[in-house]
């Protein structure tokens, strides 16, 4: 009886592994493609053709032309570097900070830890966009200010579980004997608890790019993010809303761009998350 | 002589939220001296741990007094304590979750050596000869602890906890995850050892089980609830125990 569960076990191993380098190929492209999003467009995004706006889709323009007569397919790569990255950026902050802090907390304990989690508390209770919409009205519209906005309601999650990570593993022996061996606290948070907790930490991260890549999108979107006539993809369907009627592809190709990447990069996370699975690991 | 570790009154009164305080130890008292090896028994749950946690710092007193090697560090922290660790070291009870499972036990026996300011490169030839002293072949400095069987991890920690020449060794249950062949070859490991150490090292030997301290300390004490209800030379106890709870303990046993 135990060959068939091995079995079973092997296969879905194979099979997250396929999914793993089908997603981390794609993911990867999209990256590059950002990187030289400037070398790959087929126009210049930013030259207008006024004689040749709205222009539908046709093998000259792939993705029709806009308003201006400015070719989509261009404006969408170029747009795909600032989107992408500073995705990428507020991902980081938020990752960096929340694990900061969870760490902190849940090694130091007491009274810092107690105030820090009941503000976390506070903003997991909160919509958050709501939030972000706020705290980016009041710093000015701006892509710095829309990743500030939601870099400071993003990071408790992160806090949540790197904190309970920290707690989990304060108890374990190895880190006793670790403060027996006479390390002091700055190295064993570098050398032991960082990177036993990287794990969950980085998945929780993979996961959330596709939401920050919306979330992004939305700012821009409601004009609190990248402002016109940098190419980005949430301002760039806010710009064109009024032509959703008259030339659909305008609006709906960046629109489709954002569909597919944060699609690109949720299926990764979770792939991610599945292959980190102890119960998918063979050691 | 001065004892290597001398303890006081040490009580641990545990508060919990809402129910009453609970006195896990009381006033406890004993002495080490250079080369003994002094065993605690005691069922589970009658405070052995809590005793040593609170000698090793890892958990506060709350109350007495601890004197290592003629130095109060009943309320040691940061410099101080790891200026005490050098002088104390602890072989924990589950051997495999002693080692973080991220790094070599190679790289968790040098930790204390380089942190007292060995050069890595020193540090590391001190790890095979310390590891082929607990009776492991030098190579395992590059394994990772899942990558070895329970007794063979247990030896590297005694390396790690000897790596540093300490005066006092705490034993925690040491053997009682082990199976008994392996408790029998890791106890001969540790009775070698302290033949050759001398009196240049102690052994506070926590156990549950009175046949493995008659065989292997000097002098035993039996705590109950957080009490020390009898000490004594093991023969002596187990052949006359005074204390209604060492007889029960022993009548189990044989
Ligand atoms: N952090 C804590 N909070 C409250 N009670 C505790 C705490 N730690 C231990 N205790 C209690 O103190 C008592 C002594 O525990 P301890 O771990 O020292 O026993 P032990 O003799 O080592 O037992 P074992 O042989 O099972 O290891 C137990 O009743 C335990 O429930
Ligand atoms: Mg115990």
């Amino acid at each position: 009886m135990k060959e068939p569960t091995v079995r079973v076990q092997k296969i879905r191993r194979d099979s997250v592994k396929m999914r793993l380098i089908i997603f981390g190929t794609l993911a990867v492209l999209l990256l590059l493609g950002a990187i030289f999003s400037k070398y790959l467009t087929p126009y210049d995004p930013y030259l207008q053709d006024l004689r040749n706006a709205k222009a539908a889709p046709s093998a000259a323009h792939l993705l029709g032309t806009d308003r201006y007569g400015r070719d989509m397919l261009s404006r969408v790569i170029v747009g795909s570097w600032t989107s992408i990255f500073s995705t990428l950026l507020l991902v980081a902050v938020i990752t960096a900070l929340g694990t900061a802090i969870g760490v902190f907390c849940g090694w130091h304990g007491g009274r810092t830890d107690t105030v820090l989690m009941r503000i976390s508390d506070i903003f997991l209770a909160f919509p958050g966009l709501v939030f972000a919409l706020a705290v980016a009205g009041v710093l000015g519209g701006g892509l710095h200010n829309a990743i500030i906005a939601l870099a400071a309601i993003s990071w408790p999650k992160y806090a949540r579980i790197a904190r309970s990570q920290t707690l989990a593993l304060k108890e374990t022996a190895y880190l006793k004997a670790a403060r027996l061996a006479g390390s002091s606290t700055v190295k064993i948070i570098f050398k032991h608890i960082l990177p036993n907790i990287m794990g969950p930490v980085l998945v929780t991260s993979m996961l959330d790019i596709g939401t920050m890549m919306m979330e992004l999108a939305g700012l821009s979107f409601l004009g609190l993010g990248a402002k016109p006539p940098i190419a980005e993809w949430g301002s760039m369907m806010s710009d064109t809303r009024s032509l959703l009627s008259t030339a659909p592809w305008v609006t709906l190709s960046p629109g489709i761009a954002v569909f597919v990447s944060v699609m690109i990069f949720n299926l990764l996370g979770d792939t991610i998350r599945d292959y980190a699975d102890p119960k998918n690991r063979r050691r | 002589m001065e004892p290597v570790l001398k303890i006081e009154d040490l009580t641990k009164v545990f508060s919990r939220g809402g129910q009453p305080d609970f006195t896990a130890v009381s006033h406890v008292n004993f002495e080490l001296m250079p080369g003994e090896c002094l065993g605690i028994i005691g069922e589970s749950g009658s405070g052995k741990t809590t005793v040593v946690n609170m000698i090793t710092r890892l958990l506060d007193a709350s109350g007495g007094r601890i004197t290592l090697d003629g130095e109060d560090i009943t309320t040691a922290k940061g410099s101080r304590l790891r200026k005490a660790y050098r002088k104390m070291q602890m072989v924990f009870q589950t051997p495999t979750e002693s080692f973080d499972p991220r790094r070599t036990l190679g790289d968790g026996i040098g930790e204390s050596l380089r942190n007292h300011g060995m050069s890595a490169a020193d540090a590391k030839k001190e790890v095979s000869r310390l590891l082929e002293m607990c009776g492991l072949p030098a190579d395992f400095a590059g394994r990772y602890p899942h990558q070895v069987s329970g007794g063979q991890c247990q030896r590297a920690a005694i390396a790690r906890a000897l790596a540093i020449r300490p005066k006092l060794l705490i034993c925690d249950e040491a053997t009682s995850s082990l199976d008994v062949t392996i408790q029998k070859e890791v106890l001969e490991l540790l009775g070698r050892l302290r033949r050759q150490a001398g009196a240049d090292l102690s052994i506070l030997f926590i156990c549950h089980d009175i046949a493995l301290v008659q065989e292997f300390c000097d002098r035993v004490l039996v705590l109950y609830h957080g009490e020390i209800v009898e000490q004594g030379i093991p023969d002596e106890v187990i052949r006359n125990p005074r204390n209604e709870y060492t007889k029960s303990l022993i009548d189990s046993v044989l």
